[in-house]
């Protein structure tokens, strides 16, 4: 069966999909009641966000782009360190898309979902004409967080003495993407994951945490830069210290690729109080997703902010946000 | 201490007169400046980027031609990534792509033979642009499609080789200590294309990997070799004095060489590459595409040649940035600009 036009006319076809589909999966008190809004309980200070997912193709080795729509926007509320509490799916579905797929791909959001413990409590569809190179589906998500007391994480609260953490191997998501378009065979999966109780560790055991940010698109390198200038401080970056796979090292090699610059969608870099970096590191570490998390640098204080890599042979230089498109090089 | 650590210490130290040597290949320029070599050097070694990246010596005319070509009706240009963002006279392809224009940026060049043959009714014209490394590749693509009677898909060729622009560079200026020769390049022809080369010059060449510690090994080769020929093969694991016979057979089944136009350079007789007149059905109009267009205070020509440093240019990184790119330099991932200016380096 293929989605047709009628799934979007807002009659008998479209609820049909919506309960043969994502009331089956996403099935929950707010949501079940299929109601123009879902009337939820709150918290004092929420945090609030919205992503949209487009990528091709939309199963790709180590997830899809049910998992990333979720995994995604749970991330970016954490980032700010609220609890993540609510999302909403808006899927835009092309004619002609395989409904066994769109059923995998929501069923895939709904186990996400469970996992960072959030609830999808609204949600909508549209069907497009069919026009080649829409790729099946995009997804929006917006999430509600709850935002614990006395929690204000910021790029610009980088501190003199703060230590760098990276939650684990650099590239995965971006590799294992690239791959997949170039045709290329190997064993790289994305590691798309939503980060919650990495996070909720961090902030349940009153790690002084100064900022933290999901390595995705730009990559490190982008997010670093960004924390440097906001900070005004200097970032010190060891190249022999990043976590890199072999699989992705190779790859980028083959390709002229540069870990630092490129996308995750399950990893994040927390700046922390130096003198907590130790316990931050082994709360990351064991926790779900964080097994390869490293100590990978720190901040200065300087009068020239930027991010300097010291390479692994010993040479320095600068770290700028990611130009252009991250694309594979000509020879 | 190591044998590495030894040859960073004497480089470091090195305290005799100025010495210059210039690294012919774009992926060299991005490597020097992704291992933070400069910092590792005396201030009286000095590496300059030569015309090795293939993106930046590609003269106007062929941009143009290719903008021109994805505004035509019912043909496609396809292209790897770099070239999409170089401006012609007029356009970059990103530009023509954004008018209407037909593009597609291929990730493996096999691609170009299957989209022509799922797509018959196209016209699909292929930007050859490369050295002696990219033109297997293009020799390759022709022989997929003639077996697979692919009609629809023909180059616009570009293609350059790199001794007689080495040798261009060594009438034209006359500050270049010796050469860390292209590994990829030597890859292909054998290291003893550059034996010749100098023995004319009298200058030392050092063939060269890609890693941090190859490339100071190579450096450190030429300060041990400064005012002498001779050529140090320090990339024995891919290159042999030969080269790989059978990429060299592909090139000249399909290929000739050529006189060719290089940006900031003009023409450099013998230094090209193009398409055999028995292939010339495959051939996209690449013929005559010399003409070269720079931008008012562009000094693409002067850094391409090693007479200037990049952030000599007075338009390096304020009207020239990677973001808004005037000169191809500082479009190219290997570019000379491009590297200086994301990595910091200054000139020393």
């Amino acid at each position: 069966m293929k989605v047709t036009m009628a799934h979007g006319s807002g009659g008998a076809s479209t609820s049909e999909l919506i309960e043969n589909i994502f009331a089956k999966h996403f099935k929950n008190e707010y949501l079940d009641r299929m109601e123009d809004s879902a009337v939820v309980p709150g918290s004092e200070r929420l945090a609030v966000t919205t992503d949209s997912f487009v990528v091709t193709p939309y199963f790709f080795p180590g997830g899809d782009i049910g998992r990333l729509s979720v995994c995604g926007t749970v991330n970016d509320l954490l980032m700010s360190g609220a609890k993540p509490k609510y999302i909403t799916c808006g899927c835009i579905l092309e004619e002609g898309m395989d409904l066994d797929d769109l059923d995998k791909i929501i069923e895939s959001m709904a186990a996400t979902a469970k996992e960072a413990g959030v609830t999808v409590v609204t949600g909508d569809t549209k069907v497009v004409e069919k026009r080649g190179d829409f790729g099946g589906i995009m997804i929006n998500t917006s999430g509600v967080g709850f935002m614990p007391e006395g929690i204000a994480l910021s790029p610009a609260g980088c501190k003199d003495g703060d230590a760098l953490i990276v939650s684990g191997n650099l590239g995965d998501h971006h590799a294992a993407i690239l791959s997949g378009r170039m045709n290329i065979k190997n064993n790289i999966q994305s590691d798309n994951a939503p980060l919650t109780e990495m996070v909720s560790g961090l902030i349940e055991q009153h790690i002084d945490v100064h900022a933290m940010r999901d390595v995705t698109r730009g990559g490190l390198g982008t997010v670093l830069h960004e924390f440097a200038g906001a900070s005004d401080c200097e970032i010190h970056l060891y190249q022999d210290k990043l976590p890199v796979s072999p699989e992705v090292r190779d790859f980028c090699k083959m390709l002229g690729l540069d870990p630092v610059y490129m996308g995750n969608e399950g990893k994040m870099i927390c700046v922390v109080n130096g003198k907590n970096a130790d316990k931050a590191l082994s709360i990351i570490r064991a926790s779900k997703y964080g097994e390869q998390a490293a100590i990978i640098g720190e901040v200065k204080k300087s009068d020239n902010n930027g991010v300097i890599l010291h390479t692994a042979i010993g040479g320095e230089r600068l770290i700028g946000p990611l130009y252009g498109e991250g694309l594979p090089r000509i020879c | 201490m190591s044998k590495l650590e030894e040859i960073k210490e004497q480089l470091k130290n090195y305290d005799g007169e100025d010495l210059r040597f210039m690294e012919v290949c774009g992926t060299h320029t991005a490597a020097i400046s992704e291992n933070g070599i400069p910092n590792l050097l005396s201030p009286k070694i000095h590496l300059i980027s030569g015309p090795g990246c293939p993106v930046c010596v590609t003269v106007t005319a062929v941009i143009d031609k290719l903008t021109e070509l994805s505004l035509t009706e019912n043909t496609t240009v396809l292209t790897f990534g770099d070239l999409i963002r170089v401006k012609g006279s007029k356009m970059s392809l990103a530009d023509a792509r954004a008018a209407g224009g037909s593009v597609e940026m291929l990730y493996s060049p096999m691609d170009a033979v299957k989209m022509a043959k799922n797509n018959p009714d196209r016209n699909y014209v292929f930007a050859a642009i490369g050295f002696e490394t990219t033109t297997p590749v293009y020799a390759m693509v022709l022989e997929n499609a003639i077996e697979a009677d692919v009609h629809n898909l023909k180059l616009l060729t570009s293609l350059k080789t790199m001794p007689e622009v080495i040798r261009w560079v060594c009438k034209n200026t006359n500050n270049v200590d010796g050469f860390i020769a292209p590994g990829h390049v030597s890859v292909i022809t054998g290291s003893d294309l550059f034996k010749e080369l100098s023995e004319e010059t009298g200058l030392p060449f050092a063939v060269a990997g890609f890693e941090g510690a190859g490339l100071l090994t190579a450096i450190y080769a030429l300060v041990k070799m400064k005012g002498h020929s001779g050529i140090k093969n320090l990339y024995k694991s891919a290159v042999s004095e030969k080269g790989n016979e059978e990429a060299a057979k592909a090139i000249d089944k399909f290929f000739e060489p050529c006189d060719a136009s290089w940006r900031g350079m003009g023409m450099i007789p013998g230094s090209g590459m193009r398409l055999k007149a028995e292939y010339a059905e495959y051939d996209a109009g690449s013929y005559g595409l010399d003409e070269d267009h720079m931008p008012p205070g562009c000094s693409c020509s002067r850094v391409l040649t090693g007479e200037i440093s990049p952030d000599e240019c007075p338009l390096f990184g304020k009207k020239c940035t990677p973001e808004d790119a005037h000169g191809a330099c500082m479009v190219s991932t290997e570019g000379s600009c491009y590297n200086y200016y994301v990595s910091g380096r200054k000139k020393r």
